[in-house]
C-alpha cells in the first residue's frame, strides 16, 4: 500500500460573516460549502484515488489527494454466480458460535513460507565441470569428485539428492560458499565473497594463538591507585624488574587523556607476577600506595 | 506466499476436498465433525455436526448442494452443504472409508473396511434427487479384496470403479457387473499399502501414493503404469495440479515414531514433483506433523494441506511458481 497525500491549500480565509455563531451549525454549514469527495478508479493498475476537501484547524480549505494501491486477490479470481452466492450464506453449526470464535480458527501465518526449490534456479552449483568435453565430464561424474557437501559421502550421490540433506543446517538461498580447502575465498566469475572473520581466515593459526592470548590474559596484573603522571613506560620500568613483561597499559579517560589512576601488566610467567604483587603491593609510588592484584578474568 | 493456517480440527486431518468451483473447502478429520471453509480467505463457514467416530473421506455434488462423508462410525451420511443439515445416513456393518460421487451424482460409491469378521466391500448407492426417496439399498456389493481398500474412485463415464489399498494392488472394477477387468502389475507397481489415489482434471490418467515411498502416474484406461515419483518418505497423499503439469505428495513418517526424531527429519513437506519429468520442484514446509490429506484448488492457483498436526494450511502460490521451468 502507497499512499501519498498532498495537500493544497487554497488562500482565501473565510470571512467571519460566512461563518454562522452557532458552533455546531457553523461545522455544518462548511461542510456544505466543501465541493464533493471524488473517488476515481481504481484503474488498471489498482490505483485508485480519491479526493477530499476539508478545513485544516485555522479555517483553510485543504484538498486532500489521496493515492491507494489497491492489490485485492477476490479482483483476479473469477467467481461463478453460484459461488458469489454461497458467500453470503449464514454459517451453521459450530462456526455460528459468534464471528470471534471463527477469527481465531483461521490466522495467517506470520512466517513467509517458500516453494523451497532442491536447488537454485539456472545454477548447476552440483556439477563441478572444468571443461565442456562430455568425455571429461562423465569422468568427474563417476569419479570420487562428487562429493556430497551435506553428509560427505563421496561417489554416491549429489549434494542436490542427498538423503540427509533436510538435517544440514538451513542455508538462506543460493549461498556462495568459499573452498576452504584451498585458501581461495571465491572461485573467480561468482562475484560476492562471503565475510571471514580475521581469526577464521586462512594462514592464522586458531589452535596456538589463541591458546597464547587466553595464557597471557590470565598473567594479567592490576594495579591500582596510579598516580596521573604514570606512564605505561614507567609502569614497564617498575614490573620489568621482575621478569619480562609483555604489556603494560594505562587506562586513560577517552576524553581528556588523562591516567584514570589504573593499569594492567601482563607478565609472561606467572611466577613473575606473583613476586611482583608481593613486592609491589602496598608500595609507596609517586606519593601515593599502589594496591597490586591479579586482575578479575573478563567474563 | 503467506499460508492461512485453519485449526478448527482437534485431531489429525483425514481429507480435504474442494468443491468444484473451488471456493469451499470440506475438511474430514479425526474428531468427527467434518468442516467447511471459504477456500479465498479460510474463513469457517460451517460444520457437520452428527458423526460419531473419525470421519475418513468426503465428497461434494457437482453443485456443491449436498455432501456425502465416511465414518468409523460405520455410516456414511448425506448432508445439505448450505445448512449443515444431515440428510440420511447409510448404516454399514464396518467403517465406511471412501465415498465419492459419480458423475451426474446419481450414483455414490462408498467402501467398508474389514472389521470383525466382515470383509472389505466397495458398494454402490443410488442416491435419489429428492431425498424422501432415498434408500439404504446397495446397487452393487464388491468383494473380493484382501485388506483394506483405501480409495475407490470411478472411471470415466462411471463405466468403472478403481480401487486400491492395502494389498498394493489396483483394481478396475466394472461398475455394472461388478466383474474385476484390470489389476495393476505386482512388479512395477507399489510395493506397501496405497494410502491415496487422485485423478487428473480429465480423468484420463490418476495417481497414487504409497507407504513405499513412491508416488505412481497411471493411466485410467489401460492401467499402465507411465510415471513414478520416488521420494525419501511414506507418501500419504498425493494431488494433481488441475492447470499445470505438476503433482504434490504429501507424508512424512508413521505418527507413532515422529516425537523420536528431529522434526526435519520427520520431513513433513509437501513436496513438487514435475508430472512429467518425475524431477522434484520444490517442497513447501510448515506442518509439524505428517500429511495426511491434500488438494488443488480446481483454479491451479492454491493448494491446502491438512496434517497430523490438526491444522489446515492454505497456500496461495506466489507468482514465482507458475514460471517455474525445468
Amino acid at each position: 500500500m502507497a499512499a501519498v497525500v498532498a495537500t493544497q491549500q487554497q488562500q482565501r480565509k473565510y470571512q467571519w460573516g460566512e461563518l454562522a455563531d452557532d458552533d455546531g451549525a457553523s461545522d455544518l454549514g462548511l461542510v456544505l460549502l466543501l465541493p464533493p469527495r471524488v473517488v476515481v478508479g481504481p484503474d488498471a493498475g489498482g490505483l485508485r484515488t480519491v479526493i477530499e476537501y476539508r478545513f485544516d484547524d485555522e479555517g483553510n480549505k485543504v484538498k486532500v489527494v489521496t493515492t491507494t494501491r489497491t492489490c485485492s486477490l477476490l479482483a483476479r479470481a473469477r467467481l461463478s454466480r453460484s459461488a458469489v452466492e454461497r458467500r453470503s450464506w449464514a454459517k451453521f453449526g459450530d462456526a455460528v458460535k459468534g464471528d470471534d470464535a471463527g477469527s481465531r480458527l483461521t490466522m495467517v501465518s506470520t512466517e513467509e513460507v517458500l516453494l523451497e526449490r532442491p536447488r537454485a534456479r539456472g545454477k548447476r552449483a552440483e556439477e563441478p565441470c572444468t571443461s565442456d568435453d562430455p568425455l571429461d565430464m562423465a569422468s568427474t561424474r563417476s569419479g570420487i569428485l562428487m562429493v556430497c557437501r551435506t553428509c560427505g559421502k563421496k561417489g554416491d550421490h549429489w549434494t542436490s539428492k542427498c538423503p540427509y540433506k533436510d538435517l544440514s543446517p538451513q542455508t538462506q538461498g543460493p549461498v556462495d560458499v568459499p573452498s576452504t580447502a584451498d585458501g581461495l575465498a571465491a572461485p573467480l566469475g561468482t562475484g560476492v565473497r562471503a565475510y571471514v572473520p580475521p581469526n577464521k581466515k586462512e594462514g592464522t593459526d586458531t589452535s596456538g594463538a589463541s591458546m597464547m592470548k587466553r595464557r597471557n590474559d590470565e598473567n594479567s596484573i592490576r594495579v591500582n591507585n596510579l598516580s596521573e603522571d604514570t606512564s605505561e613506560f614507567d609502569l614497564f620500568e617498575l614490573f620489568s624488574k621482575f621478569g619480562p613483561v609483555n604489556r603494560a597499559f594505562v587506562a586513560k579517560d577517552r576524553r581528556t587523556g588523562s591516567s584514570r589512576g589504573f593499569g594492567f601488566v601482563n607478565f609472561v610467567h606467572r611466577e613473575d607476577g606473583e613476586r611482583a604483587i608481593s613486592k609491589l603491593n602496598g608500595y609507596g609510588y609517586d606519593n601515593l600506595i599502589l594496591r597490586v592484584e591479579w586482575s578479575e578474568k573478563k567474563n | 506466499m503467506r499460508p492461512i493456517l485453519m485449526k478448527g480440527h482437534e485431531r489429525p486431518l483425514t481429507f480435504l476436498r474442494y468443491n468444484r468451483d473451488g471456493d469451499l473447502l470440506f475438511s474430514c478429520a479425526k474428531d468427527h465433525t467434518p468442516t467447511v471453509w471459504y477456500a479465498d480467505n479460510g474463513d469457517r463457514l460451517g460444520t457437520y455436526r452428527g458423526h460419531n467416530g473419525a470421519v475418513w473421506t468426503c465428497d461434494v455434488s457437482r453443485d456443491s448442494a449436498r455432501l456425502i462423508t465416511g465414518s468409523a462410525d460405520q455410516t456414511a451420511k448425506l448432508w445439505e452443504v448450505s445448512t449443515g443439515k444431515e440428510l440420511f445416513s447409510f448404516r454399514f456393518d464396518a467403517p465406511a472409508r471412501s465415498v465419492e460421487f459419480a458423475i451426474g451424482d446419481a450414483l455414490a460409491v462408498v467402501t467398508t473396511d474389514n472389521f470383525m469378521d466382515h470383509v472389505p466391500t466397495v458398494q454402490v448407492k443410488h442416491i435419489a434427487e429428492d431425498i424422501d426417496d432415498q434408500t439404504e439399498d446397495s446397487a452393487l456389493v464388491i468383494t473380493g479384496i484382501k485388506g483394506r481398500i483405501n480409495r475407490a474412485v470411478w472411471g470415466p463415464l462411471n463405466r468403472t470403479i478403481i480401487t486400491a489399498g492395502e494389498d498394493a494392488t489396483i483394481r478396475i472394477w466394472d461398475s455394472e457387473t461388478g466383474k474385476l477387468l484390470k489389476e495393476s502389475d505386482k512388479e512395477s507397481g507399489h510395493q506397501k499399502t496405497i494410502t491415496s489415489l487422485s485423478k487428473s482434471l480429465d480423468w484420463s490418467h490418476f495417481v497414487t501414493g504409497s507407504l513405499d515411498k513412491s508416488a505412481k502416474l497411471w493411466d485410467t484406461r489401460t492401467l499402465t503404469l507411465i510415471k513414478t515419483y520416488v521420494t525419501e518418505r511414506p507418501v500419504n497423499a498425493v494431488d494433481i495440479s488441475p492447470t499445470h503439469d505438476t503433482v504434490v505428495l504429501g507424508g512424512g513418517q508413521d505418527a507413532m515414531n515422529v516425537t523420536m526424531t528431529d522434526r526435519r527429519a520427520g520431513k513433513f513437506e509437501a513436496k513438487f514433483y514435475h508430472k512429467i519429468l518425475q524431477e522434484e520442484i520444490g517442497g513447501v514446509k510448515g506442518h509439524f506433523g505428517p500429511i495426511n490429506a491434500l488438494a488443488f484448488n480446481p483454479d491451479g492457483r492454491s493448494f491446502s494441506s491438512g496434517g497430523e498436526d490438526g491444522y489446515v494450511r492454505l497456500h496461495h502460490f506466489d507468482s514465482e511458481y507458475f514460471s517455474i521451468k525445468m
